[in-house]
């Protein structure tokens, strides 16, 4: 497999403000690569460095092996970006711009526009003006993914999509992957990065903490294990047997969290302490970002 | 009634918070206009005398008098405020309209107001902060500009009027602009509808107060509040009274504004957003189509006003015909265009240069577009296709270009037919086209500014619009101020072959083309090697 996206040490600074500070990235082909942290973390500075909109101060890489500075128009060619805030031209049409920006990229599926435009019961007569955020939206995700491109780049696509609309671009996005797309989706809502994505980055005042698939962050991260036994341990001993964390004792049941690499050890151990059930809870990614949000001990 | 005015207080202070470089300047410099171009004509023409001798005549004439409203009195003093009690009207009217607009349905259209909209703050708030602070400029560029000429050692109830002048043209805009910005839904539409009342209202003042006294269609110029700046006549009959004129238009259209108000959605106008095709015409298949489709308002506006101009310029040029054996015209005429030539000549020459002004505000509006696309993020979505930077600013400074050079087409053209047929005295059509294309390298200059200041540094890129009113003033009033020579060559409008009549001279409209070359060049390099954002 090769990288779509491989870029190193990037810094940005605008005056005094460090936007990125040594970010590296790097998103396989035909995956969906989830693109987390908060407001200000640093994820439209980078999306905007991919495009060739800014020029990083520091740092190399490549997007679909070209330089995005210096090659931005050629690398335009096989990508499509729908902004995070899509604002659209006040007197075109939603169908107007869609066929726009499909002409700009040098072609649209007419087949999947159509489908897409059904799918996401967006009407394109309506001026860009009168569109509320969500249809503004979806105008912009119509155009990208009717577009026959290789790369979809979605900053915060479905901030302002309804419930059932987020479903539909769940869905089109499975397809994308499965006909080989590779997609940057920069997101915080972590249940959508969680369904959808193979491989997640997260970033944090401008540099990447944590990079892999959701397997590889669950690993290395606690799990949270509930227990009830037959022969309880003391509070104590719970806390003394390696890798555990957060231990509490009530009777026969105990509970706390383990480190990944010691929870075989502690399974083994706790069967030698009778276990009538059993649950292990892996991190949510709720857990694994907060975790990585909270303030770092000095 | 109090709570639909809470936080009222809170937003006039937030608009002058925002406004405090804006009011401040625009007054400033109404003021310097005023009085600055009154000084230099009393110097010239000290005495009633020297001023009634050399030139009341001529100001009698119907083409010069459609150009800036009647004059008041064969007076020095009625002389050296003859040009700005109506271009300063005029520029009141704007600054007016700005302000109420800023602060009203442009923080609508952006869903700024939407935020403030739901803390304590009353529905009419808003408009009520954004008309007194427009009341307040307005009202400050005229007492000042009237004290500045009561100081001047000028007529004082004379002085008083002139204020009145300017005041009621102001105070009018303010209210219909009150009404205005609650019909329409966009800012854009709030424009049409602003600077369309301010057009219509020069336009009818000029045919008015080129009608004969008495007839109907003079008194039809009492409809229009720049009609009233001049039917005050300061220096003259006084009027003082034409201010309740503009008083009851502003109450008026307060009055109708909050009605509208009160009925309407936030965000929402009386004249409904329209909905249009479900796909793109051929037009919209590159940046170039983009923005040439963009323009399209701008590009049928400005053709139907060029060719009204040029109809009425043409046929105005009958009346001057009557005025080619007075050398004391000519006199005049050469110091409002410095041309040579018959009267019809310079004429020509002088309006040309009028419009030739106005058209590169067109341009320079349309440049600033690309600016004004990344500022909202549409440049970064052209940007993200595989259209290049070099394309787009291009298509960007092309469009401008070759609108204003169309439109000088136009112009000339009309001119160059409808005068013919009005006076054989008149130019030729090959005359009017060829004096109309002489002025654009003037006009490419101004959009070359925009383009380059665009292209490099975007945050003063709003300074072209200074640089176009500075050359437009230094080019109307720095002959008659006898500003130094520096001054009046840093304006293209100075460097232009004076048609129809004159030579065309080739080196100098060559080295503005070249300059206009240069600046673009500059401006596309730096726009490749910044940031876009």
């Amino acid at each position: 497999m090769t990288d779509v996206i491989s870029v190193f040490g990037l810094h940005k600074a605008f005056g005094n403000t460090v936007a990125l500070d040594g970010l590296d990235l790097t998103v396989r082909e035909g995956e969906v690569h989830g693109f987390l942290g908060p407001n200000g973390s640093g994820k439209s500075t980078t999306i905007r460095i991919l495009l060739g909109l800014l020029r990083a101060d520091r740092g190399t890489g490549t997007v679909l092996g070209r330089d995005p500075w210096r090659e931005a128009t050629e690398l335009h060619r096989s990508l499509a970006y729908v902004p995070g805030d899509v604002v659209l031209w006040p007197t075109l049409t939603g169908g107007e711009v869609i066929d726009l920006l499909g002409r700009l990229r040098g072609g649209i599926d007419e087949a999947r526009r159509r489908r897409l435009v059904q799918r996401f019961e967006l009407d394109e007569t309506k001026k860009g003006k009168a569109y509320s955020k969500g249809n503004r939206q979806k105008v912009a995700l119509v155009a990208a993914l009717a577009s026959d491109v290789p790369l979809l780049v979605l900053d915060e696509p479905t901030a302002g999509l309804d419930p059932l609309m987020e479903e539909i671009f769940q869905a089109e996005l499975m397809a994308l992957r499965d006909a080989g797309r590779t997609t940057l989706l920069s997101s915080h809502i972590l249940s959508e990065v969680e369904k959808a994505c193979d491989r997640v980055s997260i970033v944090r005042a401008g540099r990447i903490v944590d990079s892999g698939s959701l397997a590889d962050l669950r690993h290395l991260s606690r799990t949270r294990v509930h227990a009830l036994l037959r022969s309880a341990p003391t509070l104590a001993e719970l806390e003394a047997w390696p890798g555990t964390h957060d231990a509490r004792v009530d009777g026969a049941e105990v509970w706390c969290s383990v480190d990944a690499e010691h929870l075989g050890d502690l399974v083994a151990t706790l069967g030698s302490h009778g276990v009538e059930t059993l649950t292990c809870q892996p991190p949510t990614l709720e857990e694994l970002f907060l975790a990585r949000y909270q303030p770092q001990p000095a | 009634m109090t709570t639909r005015l809470a936080g009222a207080p809170d937003l006039l202070r937030l608009a002058w918070r925002r406004d405090r470089i804006l009011v401040p300047a625009s007054v400033i410099g109404l003021v310097v206009l005023s009085v600055g171009s009154a000084q230099t004509t009393l110097e010239l023409y000290p005495d009633d005398e020297s001023a009634a001798a050399g030139l009341a005549g001529i100001l009698t004439n119907p083409s010069i008098i459609a150009m800036y409203g009647p004059l008041a009195s064969q007076t020095a003093d009625a002389l050296a405020v003859f040009k700005t009690v109506m271009m300063g009207a005029f520029l009141v009217a704007v600054l007016g309209f700005v302000v109420v607009r800023r602060h009203t349905r442009t923080e609508e259209d952006e869903g700024r107001l939407e935020l403030l909209g739901s803390g304590v703050v009353g529905r009419w708030s808003p408009l009520a902060a954004a008309v007194t602070l427009a009341t307040v400029a307005v009202v400050a560029a005229s007492a000042l500009s009237a004290a500045g000429l009561a100081a001047l050692g000028m007529d004082v109830p004379g002085s008083v009027a002139f204020g009145v002048a300017w005041l009621a043209a102001g105070l009018a805009t303010v209210g219909v602009t009150a009404v205005a910005v609650q019909l329409a839904s966009t800012t854009r539409g709030a424009a049409g509808l602003g600077f369309g009342f301010l057009a219509a209202a020069y336009a009818l003042r000029a045919l008015a107060d080129s009608a004969d006294d008495g007839s109907v269609l003079h008194a039809l110029g009492w409809l229009s509040p720049l009609g009233w700046a001049g039917r005050v006549e300061a220096y003259g009959a006084n009027r003082q009274w034409v201010l309740l004129l503009g008083l009851a238009t502003l109450v008026a259209g307060v009055v109708v504004g909050v009605a509208v108000l009160e009925r309407r959605d936030l965000g929402a106008g009386l004249i409904p957003a329209r909905t249009g095709p479900a796909r793109a015409g051929r037009i919209l298949s590159g940046p170039l189509g983009l923005v040439t489709r963009m323009a399209r308002g701008t590009i049928v506006g400005w053709t139907l006003g060029l060719t009204l101009g040029g109809v009425v310029v043409g046929s105005l040029l009958g009346s001057v015909a009557d005025l080619a054996d007075d050398p004391v015209v000519s006199d005049f005429l050469e110091q409002l265009g410095g041309s040579a030539g018959t009267v019809e000549d310079i004429f020509v020459s002088t309006e040309l240069g009028f419009i030739s002004a106005a058209v590169a505000a067109a341009g320079v509006a349309l440049a600033l577009r690309l600016v004004g696309s990344e500022r909202s993020g549409l440049g970064e979505v052209v940007l993200s296709t595989p259209t290049s930077r070099l394309r787009w600013y291009a298509a960007n400074v092309a469009v401008p270009l070759a609108l204003t050079t169309f439109l000088m087409v136009v112009l000339g053209v009309v001119l160059g037919v409808v005068g013919p047929a009005v006076t054989e005295l008149a130019p030729s059509l090959g005359e009017s086209v060829g004096a109309s294309l002489a002025k654009l390298p003037a006009v490419w200059v101004l959009i070359a500014v925009a383009a380059a200041l665009g292209g490099a540094v975007p945050r003063f890129a709003p300074f072209a619009w200074a640089v176009l009113l500075v050359t437009f003033l230094v080019g109307e009033l720095g002959p008659s101020m006898q500003l130094p020579s520096w001054i009046l060559d840093a304006s293209p409008f100075t460097h232009l072959s004076q048609l129809p009549g004159g030579t065309f001279e080739v080196v100098p409209s060559l080295a503005l083309v070249a300059v206009t070359a240069v600046l673009v060049v500059l401006g596309g390099v730096a726009y490749l090697h910044r940031d876009v954002a």
